[in-house]
């Protein structure tokens, strides 16, 4: 039984329907922790000894967040920059998490097809993701691929029930501890449970 | 010439009044002016009073006594403490080696060995008296001399104790007291041990006491009467009264009342102290110097020559500048106040004759009045010359004894930013008028000081002019206007950061043209809002942006508002005027929007925009 931590960033939950419903599928899960930050932290005063404290208590570490002007949201980027600390996460000292599995589960307002070289936002979402993805690399974590939501502005309640079951399949799969390889194989971590390629 | 008491005091102030602005216009300083007035009414000026004057007499040893009492007021243990190399070397250096050349010198003239050892050290101290206001006058208190004065003077005063105590024991042959020497010493020893122990134990909780009843004139009223009874005391065992006063002084000097006495006492110190200078002007005898001006020229040219060559070397111990040496060793070369204590109470033990007196006492007065002449011309010359004291001024100073923050006001408020400050590393000055607060605060190791903030003495003694920030905290809203007004006129460097409980007093600051104003209640009131908001289900952080963006609104509103004021009816009572302000800053409100222009996250704006 692998321990989940979701560090969950969004300025305006309160207003967000998909986040809304991805947050309500898993949080009841055993095993999983929601680590909601722009209610704990609302002054950006992050408590880095407790997240680190978190961090170190989880097996697999899941930054759920909604794409904004291809970043995350601007307490994630700090959290980042006060909890991932060299001489702890990385560098001399370091390694404290290696050896823990990380993936990033984002939303977007752009279509699939928007992210691609002929697409409106030129470059595959993975791309804007690659700054997270080397962290996880740095601190010596399994990277897996995101758990991506395309397009929330014109989901229909049925697409988005769907996608939030999915976000649940995957969070009990990867509780379960089932061996990760499987998974590099796909693009999206929502075909990872569905089993069909994008 | 007149017999009143009514018709001498006139005369008195008629001399100061005249002179002592005369000497300050020829930039000569205030005590070379006294001193001249006391010559000019004295017998061999115009004759107006004598030298045998019974109440001048009393008049000039009152101003010993309260001098005394200021100097041992304002021997802080912490210069004490910050200057001890340099008054371990030098200033013992000085001390004793003058004593030695000087009572050299006596035995040369004929004096006893143990009146020429107690001349000699009376010879070797200075005035701080006069010193410490010229170089303060001058600006140059705290460049290298001005501390290395500071360090010699400290260590003569410290020195006073045991010289007066030991004085009996060096006349034991000849002694009035019907007590041997060494009884009389160790009855000296007592008395001070005596004096030491009551001001810890019953001047200071006594001062408290008194403080307790809030009303300031009885704390000048509770010091004189610790000052009188202490000095009284000691005439009674047989001690230099002028001793017990500077004693008491010390004792005081380390608890919480020094700021406050110091202001009580100020207005009297300048007089007493005019009047113990135009005292000694009145006292100098030029008839018996007439009689032997041979010998005393050759006297006061030998102890110039041998203090000004101790005190340089002393200065050259201490690795003064050229410069600074030379300013140090002019500012100290006269014989001081002590001196005059000490010469009076050798010839009351019977070791010096009346015309060695008078001539000891010339040489002493006269030198105090070459002083501020020559501080003067020295440091003339040596900016004009040498150009090299500005530099010293300028050198920042890592000893520097005041705070950059000044906090009036320790009640919960105050106190709340102290520990703030505290914890960051910044230590601040704290005034607070409840005596037991102080005490408390002192014993957590502040630097608290009991004391009225809107008093410009007050505020000077903790140091308002070498601070940068004065947090105006006090709960008692005319008093903190006040101090903010006072502070704004007089000390227009300062960057006041100032308490107010509510708008209308907000307003008033505002028209000031005061720029940091903080309501005491707006944040946390917020803040409760904010949780409200939280326990109803709104998000954290959405309304805690909303509370960023209320408190600067309201500041604005504040501001905006402030100017209509006086639109109306100026004299509306405050609590309507409160209600009518409320009244507005709701009005304001119904047009305001806390998430305007706040919709980057709001998913609802950005629909069919893909």
């Amino acid at each position: 039984m692998k321990k989940i931590l979701i560090i969950f960033a969004h300025p305006r939950f309160e207003n967000s329907r998909v986040h809304r419903a991805l947050i309500a599928n898993v949080s009841n899960l055993e095993g999983v922790t929601i680590d909601d930050l722009y209610e704990e932290y609302a002054d950006f005063n992050v408590d880095v000894e407790r997240e680190k404290g978190r961090l170190l208590d989880h097996d697999v570490i899941v930054w759920q967040f909604p794409l904004y002007l291809y970043a995350p949201p601007a307490l994630l980027k700090h959290w980042f920059e006060l909890v991932i600390d060299f001489g702890w996460a990385y560098g001399k000292g370091g390694g404290k998490i290696r050896g823990k599995t990380a993936l990033v589960c984002v939303t977007t307002g752009g279509s699939r097809s928007s992210f691609a070289p002929d697409g409106h936002h030129r470059y595959d979402l993975r791309e804007f993701l690659r700054p997270l993805e080397q962290v996880a690399y740095l601190c010596g974590m399994y990277y897996l691929p995101p758990f991506v939501v395309h397009g929330t502005y014109r989901l229909t309640e049925e697409e988005l029930k769907k996608e939030a079951n999915l976000y649940r399949q995957v969070m009990k799969k990867l509780s379960q501890g089932v061996p990760l390889h499987e998974s590099y194989r796909y693009d999206r971590l929502n075909e990872w449970v569905t089993g069909k390629d994008g | 010439m007149g017999s009143s008491i009514l018709f001498k005091g006139l005369v008195l102030l008629t001399a100061a009044l005249i002179f002592v602005p005369l000497a300050k216009r020829l930039y000569l300083g205030s005590i070379l002016g006294y001193l001249v007035a006391g010559i000019i009414i004295g017998p061999y000026g115009l004759g107006i009073m004598g030298a045998d004057n019974h109440e001048l007499r009393q008049f000039a040893e009152f101003g010993v006594i309260m001098m005394l009492f200021l100097i041992g007021l304002e021997l802080e243990p912490g210069s004490l403490r910050r200057l001890k190399r340099f008054i371990l070397g030098a200033g013992l250096l000085q001390f004793s080696l003058t004593t030695l050349l000087t009572g050299g010198m006596f035995f040369l003239f004929g004096f006893s060995i143990n009146a020429s050892l107690a001349a000699g050290l009376g010879i070797s101290m200075s005035s701080t008296a006069l010193v410490l206001p010229t170089m303060k006058e001058k600006g140059i208190e705290h460049s290298p001399s001005g501390e290395a004065a500071l360090s010699v003077l400290l260590t003569q005063d410290v020195a006073v104790i045991p010289v007066l105590a030991l004085l009996p024991l060096l006349a034991s042959q000849s002694s009035p007291s019907p007590l041997p020497g060494w009884l009389h010493t160790l009855s000296i020893f007592a008395a001070i041990g005596v004096v030491l122990i009551s001001g810890k134990f019953v001047f200071v909780p006594f001062l408290r006491f008194i403080a307790r009843s809030n009303l300031r004139e009885l704390l000048t009223a509770g010091a004189l009467f610790i000052v009188f009874s202490t000095a009284l005391f000691m005439e009674v065992v047989g001690v230099s009264p002028a001793l017990g006063t500077f004693l008491a002084g010390v004792v005081l000097a380390g608890s919480e009342f020094r700021h406050q006495l110091e202001s009580d006492i100020e207005p009297f110190k300048g007089i007493l102290l005019g009047l113990f200078f135009i005292s000694i002007g009145a006292v100098i005898n030029f008839a018996s110097i007439a009689i032997m001006p041979g010998k005393i020229a050759g006297m006061m040219l030998a102890i110039f020559f041998l203090k000004s060559s101790v005190l340089f070397m002393s200065g050259m111990v201490g690795r003064l500048s050229l410069d600074q040496n030379l300013l140090f060793t002019v500012s100290l070369t006269q014989v001081g106040e002590f001196a005059f204590v000490l010469f009076t109470f050798m010839n009351r033990l019977l070791m010096i004759e009346k015309s060695w007196l008078d001539a000891l006492l010339f040489i002493t007065a006269l030198s105090m009045m070459v002083t501020p002449i020559s501080i003067f011309l020295a440091e003339r010359f040596i900016t004009r010359h040498m150009n090299l004291v500005e530099k010293g001024e300028r050198e920042p100073k890592v000893e520097y004894q005041s705070n950059p923050v000044l906090i009036a006001g320790f009640g919960p408020f105050g106190s709340t930013i102290g520990r703030f400050l505290k914890a960051n590393g910044v230590e601040a000055t704290i005034l607070d008028n409840d005596p037991d607060r102080v005490e408390l605060l002192r014993k957590m190791g502040f630097k608290a000081f009991f004391g009225d903030a809107t008093r410009l003495e007050v505020l000077r003694a903790a140091g308002i002019e070498e601070a940068r920030v004065l947090i105006a905290a006090i709960g008692d809203w005319p008093i903190n206007a006040e101090l903010i007004a006072k502070a704004r006129k007089v000390f227009p460097h300062l960057t006041i950061l100032a308490r107010v409980a509510h708008p209308v007093q907000a307003y008033e600051l505002v028209e000031k043209g005061e720029e940091n104003i903080y309501r005491e209640t707006l944040d946390t009131s917020v803040r409760l809002g904010v949780d409200c908001l939280v326990k109803l289900g709104h998000r954290r952080y959405s309304a805690y942006r909303s509370a960023q963006k209320f408190l600067k609104y309201d500041e604005e509103a504040i501001k905006v508002l402030a100017g209509t004021r006086h639109d109306e009816d100026t004299h509306i009572l405050a609590a309507k005027e409160l209600i009518r302000i409320q009244e507005k800053l709701l009005m304001r409100d119904r047009a305001y929007n806390p998430t305007l222009n706040d919709h980057a996250w709001d998913s609802r704006t950005r629909e069919g925009n893909e």
